[in-house]
């Protein structure tokens, strides 16, 4: 009897019910994505599995692994920012579709003053993070003035910026191939600093103090959304516009400041990515970064925790990752897109899987 | 000239397509972000059709492709339909959950029908250069005239008279403006929104095969369809959510988006030589300004968006 009483309590916690309906959507976006394999192609379907779920284990020297690991997560870095950027917003009640394109210009510029100017890393980095703020708050403004809805409003945004971004990368770019111009050679001012981090990743040197750097900034945005008077304005605002004016709240303000700071978080995650050095923009790019949509299935696969979605974002980027790893003769690399395109899909029911818990846990 | 005037159309009928069915969806009370995922699906359906049936006699073979198009729009918009009426979901993030899973499904797909075939081909294209001659219905000089304009033109009308002149249309308006009295007198508010979101599903699937055709004679699905779908939602709303306005919209943002196809053909606008990528932005820019102007006032359905709950007052 006590130990049921017992039961009942723990499927009754919040962060519990939170966790396990997380857990149903990976697991029913596994179980759909396997069926798709199955589809394609039944023989090498467990094999692709697993090798998308093992990611950098994939290599059997440990060594090697390390060293991918430390990959997995210096791009797990900038997809934690975008992933804040998204809870920070949704919280507010605004769904910042925007992300991808505040990454656009964070990147933009970050690598513009790196390689034109060869300014220091922590001057582009702020200047990433400014001109993200920027683009967030002109959706913020759009939407608090003149009624615009958020989401449509930032698609467009993300178009324009992609291109304008495409453009002023132009001029830094490597004359045989569309990508920019490598910091490490061009000006290593630009890169990020490791101070020893890594040593720790069989010297990766793409593991770089980005890292930590976003694992604070997740646990701040946590500290300013429940420990702060700011924190609690903006969520009265988010959750009743009318209430939180009548109480006498800034709303329109309010909702412009979390556009400002959610773009802040989206631009300075394209600064940890590009000026790591891991990866070069392309300027022939036709698609807007997916950064910013990985980190809308972060944020709601992290049940919009700021401290879930630190597990939830390396998870997101363990499975794009390991994506890479599925035999290319069979399968196309896009099956972890499918994957977590099918959990973004999967946490619309976290509602209704909670009712169920609750409902379970009354009887 | 009348290239730019023919890329207008063929865009315009486009925008108009989608935005009337996000029309339908919000009308009646849902709202439908995932159109651009639609479009990409149906594209996918109404390729297939001209990759397998392209032996068909002309005429069947458009019937044939727009059938598979709209069957692969409706019951991908189920998805929208079980989740948001059946489950009470957030409309936002399933819609934007169906535009990934739109392109990265059909990427997936594509790639896995082209390797099955040659297993060198890892493209994710489907090509269609024969085929598409068959949706041309006329020329006027250098004007052609496609089959998909006269039917974009014949569902606008049909749209207008269901929306307007039908009980259907007046019952799903009823359940987008205030779904509790609707229901009070004997409407089925659940089957009404299954019934908008699905004709937005039919809307969505004939829209994205029309674009996958417009310009080209082969498509590669992992672009999807370059925001068009939330191009469309802002033709909608500066359309106010009625089809005679919406057709209108749609020619104004038909213009702009073939200008950045065609504008090297005009000597004045070559001479002011601005880089392609402005030309590329313009829609988009456009959209915003519109939008920002056109916001305030919106006589946006009063219950979009929130799910109905019958036990609520």
């Amino acid at each position: 009897m006590n130990t049921k009483n017992e039961k009942k309590r723990f499927l009754q916690i919040d962060g519990v019910q939170t966790v396990v309906a997380s857990l149903i959507c990976i697991a029913l976006g596994l179980i759909v994505g396997y069926i798709v394999l199955l589809c394609i192609n039944p023989a090498g379907a467990w094999d692709a599995m697993t090798s998308i779920l093992k990611n950098f284990l994939y290599f059997p020297r440990p060594e090697v692994a390390l060293e991918y690991f430390g990959s997995t997560l210096a791009k797990t870095a900038p997809l934690l920012m975008c992933t804040l950027s998204i809870l920070f917003a949704y919280k507010v009640g605004l769904f910042n579709i925007g992300a991808s394109g505040q990454y656009a210009v964070g990147a933009g510029l970050a690598l513009y003053l790196a390689l034109a100017f060869h300014m220091p890393w922590y001057i582009c980095m702020i200047a990433a993070m400014i001109g993200g703020g920027i683009l967030g708050g002109i959706a913020g403004i759009l939407k608090a003035y003149l009624n615009v809805n958020e989401v449509i409003a930032g698609i467009m945004l993300n178009w324009i910026s992609l291109y304008s971004v495409n453009m002023l990368l132009t001029n830094v770019k490597e004359s045989s191939t569309t990508y920019t111009m490598a910091l490490k050679t061009n000006s290593p001012d630009g890169l990020i600093p490791s101070l020893g981090l890594d040593k720790l990743f069989s010297d990766n040197r793409y593991v770089t103090i980005a890292i930590p750097l976003a694992v604070i900034i997740a646990i701040l945005v946590w500290i300013l959304m429940s420990k702060t008077k700011l924190g609690y304005e903006l969520k009265a605002t988010g959750l009743n516009k009318n209430a939180a004016k009548y109480a006498g709240m800034k709303e329109k303000s309010n909702m412009i400041l979390t556009m400002v700071i959610a773009g802040c978080l989206s631009g300075l995650g394209a600064a940890f990515l590009y000026l790591s050095g891991i990866e070069q923009w392309s300027c022939a790019q036709t698609a807007v970064p997916a950064m910013g949509f990985n980190g809308i299935a972060a944020a709601f696969l992290g049940g919009l925790n700021p401290i879930g979605s630190i597990f939830s974002a390396f998870f997101i980027q363990h499975i794009t990752s390991g994506g890479s790893y599925v035999d290319k003769m069979v399968y196309c690399a896009q099956i972890s897109d499918l994957i977590s395109a099918i959990i973004i899909y999967f946490c619309g029911f976290v509602l209704f899987f909670k009712h169920c818990m609750n409902r379970k846990a009354k009887k | 000239m009348a290239l730019l005037l023919q890329y207008t159309l063929i865009y315009a009928s486009v925008l108009m397509l989608v935005a009337l069915g996000g029309c339908f969806s919000e009308r009646s009370g849902v709202i439908n972000l995932g159109l651009e995922g639609t479009m990409v699906i149906g594209a996918l359906g109404g390729a297939l059709v001209m990759k397998y049936m392209g032996n068909l006699p002309a005429a069947l073979m458009i019937l044939a492709v727009i059938i598979g198009s709209v069957i692969f729009g409706v019951l991908y918009s189920l998805l929208l339909a079980v989740s948001a009426i059946n489950f009470k979901a957030d409309q936002t993030l399933v819609g934007t959950a169906m535009n990934l899973l739109g392109t990265a499904a059909a990427t997936v797909f594509v790639k896995a029908i082209n390797m099955g075939e040659n297993v060198n081909n890892v493209s994710s294209s489907i090509q269609y250069i024969e085929q598409r001659k068959a949706f041309s219905a006329f020329k006027i000089g250098n004007f052609e005239v496609s089959w998909f304009m006269i039917l974009a033109v014949v569902l606008l009308i049909a749209a207008h008279i269901v929306l307007y002149k039908t009980r259907f249309g007046l019952r799903l308006r009823a359940c987008g403006e205030h779904p509790q009295a609707a229901d009070s007198v004997g409407i089925n508010v659940y089957k009404m929104r299954y019934a908008g979101v699905m004709i937005s599903g039919l809307f969505g699937g004939i829209g994205g095969i029309v674009y996958i055709t417009a310009g080209v004679s082969e498509w590669k699905f992992e672009n999807g369809v370059a925001g068009f779908g939330f191009l469309a939602l802002a033709v909608m709303i500066f359309g106010q959510w009625e089809p005679k306005l919406i057709g209108l919209a749609a020619l104004l943002f038909g213009l702009f988006r073939a200008l950045s196809n065609v504008y090297s053909g005009f000597d004045i606008l070559e001479m002011l030589n601005i880089p392609s990528a402005v030309y590329n932005m313009l829609p988009y820019i456009i959209s915003l300004v519109v939008l920002a102007l056109f916001s305030r006032n919106s006589k946006a359905p009063k219950a979009e968006g929130i799910p109905y709950d019958k036990g609520q007052r």
